[in-house]
């Protein structure tokens, strides 16, 4: 117990005493929230305030900032630094490191949607009949999914390609649907496309559970959990430590 | 008696069609330094990342602490130190905060203040590895692998970019973890340091190895003198001495070091009027071993 707390404790002190990773994780989402509820240009689907549609997208979106985009260049960089060589010459195992990169991300989501939450609720937000344990599954199995995305391109591309891949990843998911903007106003093709992926599959299955206006909640499900078998799958299979 | 502490048997490394090493034996004994020696590019760390765990050997046994570490890492692990080339901590992470996270890994009730203490970084805490020198990153480094009070510790190039001062104290805590009956493999291309440090050395040259033994029993037999003279006097004729006098760049060499060798050197000198500059006999440098030995292994 005493190397993976060990090593909780160095993952959380890289993660907070980083700048660029707090205005990802923590700066960007709630300054979208904040921006795009008090400035009413952003389609909104169905809901009458901004807010309630634009809320749940970014609990999403810090998510996906976190387990994808936060692990996955951390975890890069790590790898080009041989930190992770190192840490595999000492008695932490390759499964306590994975333990505690997991936890690290886990301590960080509580944190922003300690944050989020309330910012959402002091901007207007009423959720609906919330079905909060739907929404924490959903979290769960995003999680799992985006942290599987970004390990398998931090274990694949070189550290400086992946910190590019990464962060182009992250506006690619976040424009293309189901985050800030409502998949109905992308273009048909688009709309397609966005709905396999699992930012638009994450935020429709978190809307659903939050407000009960989801796009399509029942595929949402389905391509958000084929994106959690498959990522940790293809990163356990093509992750390289060196 | 104990089997040695690291034993490598006709080991073989191939990366593709590149051998980098190629059907190496040898063996190290705890409470001693041995050197693993040679110019880079010899396998040298290929053959120290085998015994580590994080290479696979394409063929031959090694055994480290009697555990393979192939298949038996996280075991090794917890007796073994480990000091990598370069690199092995995040550039953003402190030095303190480093110091604490290896000794709780190893869970050997080393104390992080202690350790830093000990390898001279304790006014450097605070700083993250990033601003830190060439030399005190080498010295942070080798703190992580004394965090494991190891039964065996594997050093590559312990002492690159460290200054002489540095150089000393590095030195001076590998003799102390030799005392304390560790087993310390150095793998080194700097080979005045390893003539400084080492009890026994290993000589790698592309891939194989061209000798092992102690420092004496590699320079047995290979006793010189060594002598430079003023750059702007005219060259004597040595060969009323009656022993070849070789040239190796601006020094002098000659096969012996005798008592009666030296003072018909010196009276020769003295007939001319010529002062030596930097005149030495004794033992042949493990630089002069290695060149030797490379150049016999090309005849």
């Amino acid at each position: 117990m005493k190397p993976f707390l060990a090593q909780l404790r160095a993952e959380l002190q890289l993660m907070l005493r980083n700048g660029e990773q707090l205005l990802l994780t923590l700066g960007i989402p709630t300054m979208l929230l904040v921006f795009f509820s008090l400035v009413d240009v952003l389609p909104k689907g169905s809901a009458e305030d901004p807010v309630d549609f634009l809320a749940p997208g970014i609990l999403a979106l810090a998510v996906m900032s976190t387990a994808m985009v936060s692990l996955g260049i951390g975890t890069g960089f790590e790898r080009s630094y041989k930190v992770l060589k190192r840490l595999g010459a000492t008695p932490l195992g390759r499964g306590r490191l994975l333990a505690a990169k997991i936890a690290s991300v886990v301590a960080v989501e509580i944190l922003q949607f300690a944050v989020l939450i309330p910012v959402a609720y002091a901007l207007g937000w009423r959720p609906s009949g919330p079905n909060w344990a739907v929404a924490v599954g959903a979290i769960v199995v995003g999680t799992v999914a985006f942290g599987g995305l970004g390990l398998l391109i931090a274990g694949v591309l070189r550290a400086e390609i992946n910190l590019g891949a990464q962060n182009g990843l992250y506006l690619v998911l976040l424009l293309l649907g189901g985050m800030v903007i409502p998949f109905s106003n992308l273009p048909l093709g688009l709309r397609a496309v966005a709905r396999v992926l699992p930012s638009g599959a994450l935020a429709d299955v978190l809307r659903q559970a939050l407000t009960g206006a989801a796009d399509r909640p029942g595929l949402a499900w389905i391509v958000l959990a084929a994106w959690a078998v498959l990522t940790p799958l293809a990163a356990s299979r093509l992750f390289r430590w060196e | 008696m104990p089997d040695p502490a690291v034993v490598v048997e006709d080991l073989r490394v191939r990366y593709g069609d590149l051998v980098a090493v190629d059907g190496v034996s040898f063996t190290a004994e705890a409470g001693s330094i041995t050197a693993v020696l040679g110019p880079n590019g010899a396998g040298k760390t290929s053959t120290i990342e085998v015994c580590e765990g994080f290479r696979t050997a394409s063929s031959g046994r090694v055994r480290v602490l009697g555990f393979d570490p192939a298949s038996n890492q996280r075991r090794l692990s917890e007796r073994m130190g480990v000091m990598l080339q370069d690199g092995g901590v995040y550039p953003s992470a402190r030095v303190a905060d480093v110091a604490r996270l290896f000794c709780d890994l190893y869970g050997k009730g080393e104390q992080p203040s202690a350790l830093l203490d000990r390898v001279g970084l304790a006014a450097r805490s605070g700083s993250t590895w990033r601003r830190l020198s060439g030399g005190e990153r080498q010295r942070l480094s080798l703190a992580m692998a004394l965090a494991a009070r190891p039964d065996v510790a594997f050093l590559d190039e312990p002492t690159s970019g460290v200054d002489v001062n540095g150089r000393a104290e590095i030195r001076a805590i590998l003799r102390d973890l030799a005392d304390r009956g560790c087993c310390v493999v150095l793998a080194t291309h700097e080979l005045d340091e390893a003539e400084r440090v080492a009890d026994r050395a290993v000589v790698f040259d592309h891939g194989r190895i061209l000798a092992a033994g102690s420092l004496d029993e590699l320079r047995a037999g290979q006793r010189q003198i060594r002598f430079r003279l003023p750059t702007d006097v005219v060259i004597p004729d040595f060969s009323p001495l009656g022993f070849p006098v070789l040239r190796d760049g601006d020094h002098f060499v000659i096969e012996s070091s005798s008592a009666a060798t030296v003072a018909a050197l010196t009276s020769l000198l003295a007939e001319r009027g010529l002062e030596p500059v930097d005149l030495r006999a004794g033992q042949s440098s493990l630089e002069d071993v290695f060149r030797r030995l490379t150049a016999e292994e090309q005849s």
